[in-house]
């Protein structure tokens, strides 16, 4: 019994091996050129970058070893703490996106609902657009004098806001702007998710007595919390590197324009315009740590709350 | 020079197997044309030089060129500006121009001295730009006031602004725009102050001349003759403008041909130099671009002789013709004003006589920064003139060490 066992067990697993070395080929062809990807455009460049936070480095290269004076620089400059809290504060605005996206999801993919496409069209339309374009329409719609807000706030009495050279406000609202560009890619995350519940789950609560409401509060946000867990890891990564929309609505005349930098808009100011690439680097290097941090705390605190079927 | 000749000849004999291709890189599309027909005529001159224009839009202009002269993949001839030519001039990425045979005669002294790098000249000067006042008649007109005219005043200026102010109808007198180059640049200069010391070391900023500088613009904002800065960042002062809701608009004489022909203004645009400060002067910023030549370039011998001719005679003439730019090249320019035929272009010329380079240092870049944002939280009123000036001036000096 046992040798038979033993021998009906020891066949496959040889031709396994054998078969494994010849898959293993197959499979290294096809990560290849994603793996090079990653190896060129995100490993080399993150070892560069902390090496090159060690440095000094002039305007067109030359570099002299400087130990962790960089460092030192950017900590006792207060440009680096306001950064922070405003990517901080970007990036926590920018999880609301999450709810707002998988309560339109669940709405577009009601069955029976009319006009379902136009819907997915209309969400997905600011994802496929050029942020520059993007940038350019909310600049006009939030305009002091002529944007549409303000002359509609003061249709009805109210006084208009000066939405992008307010500091925080500014924040708030470039934020907003950014969940509204996301939106569109994270509905059809949580639409592939939706798809994979099963319709049995549903039927038995709805047998069970369970309303529109109470379906979605106990049976599908739990069903979806990996979906919403891997967006919120997405999600943070993503926003604490915003950069694109704050360099478009923030003009470099607007008053506020300094107390409203990212990190990776600071990372620009101090690499591009004012050539001390040493200094940038470091700033991408504490953003890195921050990032890492973040992600970990994220992983961390997911067994609480996340339901894996 | 023998030695340089037989170069050249070494070159140009190479050259007969290919053509020689020269990448030339400018940041403003607009000019795209004239500058292309230039080069035309120099590979017309030059059979085997071949020529490619790259544009670079001005926003990513100087991180790119940076990017690629580290990389050694830059262009072989390229524009720059004051802020940014010391930094490519001391770093050894351009090449000195001295053996190409071009005149300093034959370009205004405060061009060739913007371009002048340890004695020697690194940039052919390309055209040159100077700030104006633009102003709108019909509002000059409906506030009951004279049109500025030379000899006018700080005074005249301030009390026209405030007139013509009403901004329940949203009209302006003026904008206190926070642009050194058209607006406080010139005050500063006209009040007696400077923004940094002739050699480019100490920032001029902690001086009372400096404040009164500031301070006029601080004043235009407070007392509503300028929309707030606010009100700029949204709408480009340029616009408000152009549209007929503004009285008098400091702007350089790049802006003369978009003006003129702007629909709401074109019967009613008038231009006036700039008014006289406290000093009795009405002292002008004066600017202008460079072709450079990148000292890696693999054709150095022809990529200057390109530089040369794009800043010679022949390239001035065809692009005065298109009113953008006022080409550097002495005697050429009256083809500029005369196709301004609506305004009194003139004005800009005359400018230069009485003009100041702009304020540079070797990195001008890092300082820029530093300096709008402590001018935007004064004109803003975060700030008090004094105080502000005197931290920006402890913050510019720090930086200049650093240079």
């Amino acid at each position: 019994m046992t040798r038979q066992l033993r021998g009906r067990n020891a066949a496959p697993r040889r031709s396994a091996a054998q078969l494994s070395r010849g898959r293993a080929w197959w499979a290294l062809l096809f990560i290849g050129p994603a793996g090079l990807g990653l190896v060129v455009f995100y490993l080399w460049p993150i070892i560069r970058g902390i090496y090159l936070s060690f440095q000094d480095v002039g305007p067109f290269g030359g570099e002299t070893f400087v130990g962790i004076d960089n460092f030192v620089e950017v900590f006792s400059e207060p440009d680096l703490g306001r950064a922070l809290l405003n990517t901080l504060l970007y990036a926590v605005i920018c999880l609301i996106g999450i709810p707002v996206a998988m309560i339109v999801a669940v709405l577009i993919n009601t069955k029976g609902l009319k006009g379902r496409s136009l819907f997915r069209v209309l969400f997905f339309l600011p994802v496929v657009t050029m942020p520059v374009a993007v940038a350019l329409v909310w600049r006009l719609l939030l305009n002091v004098d002529y944007g549409v807000l303000n002359l509609s706030l003061r249709a009805i009495g109210l006084p208009g806001v000066a939405w992008l050279s307010t500091p925080v406000v500014n924040m708030v609202v470039i934020a907003i702007v950014g969940i509204w560009m996301g939106l569109g890619t994270q509905i059809i995350i949580f639409t592939a998710g939706l798809q994979g519940i099963p319709d049995t789950l549903i039927e038995a609560a709805e047998l069970d007595g369970a309303g529109p409401v109470r379906r979605f509060v106990s049976v599908i946000v739990p069903l979806l919390s990996p979906t919403t867990f891997l967006l919120s890891v997405l999600s943070v990564i993503a926003s604490m590197q915003v950069f694109d929309l704050i360099f478009l609505m923030i003009d470099p005349n607007n008053p506020a324009q300094s107390q409203s930098q990212s990190l990776v808009s600071l990372f620009y100011t101090r690499g591009f315009l004012q050539h001390d690439l040493g200094a940038a680097a470091a700033i991408a290097c504490v953003l890195l740590a921050i990032i890492l941090v973040l992600s970990a705390i994220q992983f961390r605190l997911q067994r609480r709350w996340v339901h894996y079927e | 020079m023998a030695a340089a000749l037989a170069l050249a000849g070494c070159s140009s004999s190479g050259g007969q197997d290919g053509p020689t291709t020269l990448n030339y890189t400018i940041w403003d599309q607009n000019q795209e044309p004239a500058l292309r027909e230039v080069a035309d005529e120099f590979e017309a001159q030059n059979p085997n030089v071949d020529v490619e224009i790259t544009v670079i839009p001005s926003k990513d202009y100087w991180t790119k060129i940076q990017t690629q002269m580290s990389a050694g993949t830059g262009p072989d001839v390229f524009w720059v500006n004051g802020p940014n030519f010391q930094l490519y001039a001391s770093n050894g990425q351009l090449a000195p121009l001295d053996d190409t045979g071009i005149e300093a005669g034959d370009y205004p002294d405060s061009l060739v001295d913007l371009y002048t790098y340890d004695g020697s000249l690194y940039g052919a000067p390309k055209d040159f730009d100077t700030i104006g006042v633009y102003y709108n008649k019909a509002l000059f007109d409906e506030a009951g006031l004279e049109y500025p005219a030379a000899g006018w005043t700080w005074a005249d200026f301030q009390n026209a602004a405030q007139k013509i102010s009403d901004p329940a109808k949203g009209v302006y007198g003026t904008a206190a725009a926070p642009y050194g180059q058209m607006t406080y640049y010139n005050t500063i200069l006209q009040a007696g102050g400077e923004v940094i010391s002739e050699d480019g070391t100490t920032s001029g900023y902690d001086t009372p001349e400096a404040a009164e500088g500031v301070q006029f613009w601080a004043d235009l904002i407070a007392n509503g003759s300028s929309p707030t800065l606010q009100q700029l960042t949204d709408t480009w002062p340029g616009d408000t403008f152009s549209s007929g809701k503004m009285g008098m608009f400091l702007d350089g004489s790049w802006a003369a041909g978009t003006y003129s022909a702007a629909e709401a203004i074109a019967d009613v645009i008038g231009v006036a130099p700039l008014p006289i400060g406290p000093t009795g002067e009405n002292t002008s910023v004066v600017h202008g671009l460079a072709n450079a030549v990148s000292a890696k370039s693999e054709n150095l011998d022809v990529a200057k002789e390109f530089a040369v001719f794009l800043s010679g005679e022949e390239a001035a003439e065809i692009q005065a013709k298109t009113a953008t730019v006022i080409p550097a090249f002495n005697g050429t320019q009256q083809a500029w004003v005369d196709a301004l035929s609506t305004i009194d272009a003139q004005i800009f010329l005359d400018a230069v006589e009485t003009g100041a380079p702009l304020p540079i240092s070797k990195n001008t870049t890092a300082w820029v920064p530093v300096e709008e944002d402590y001018i935007k939280q004064i004109l803003s009123g975060q700030l008090d003139t004094e105080t502000g000036l005197k931290e920006l001036a402890a913050e510019m000096n720090d930086l200049l060490a650093k240079e």
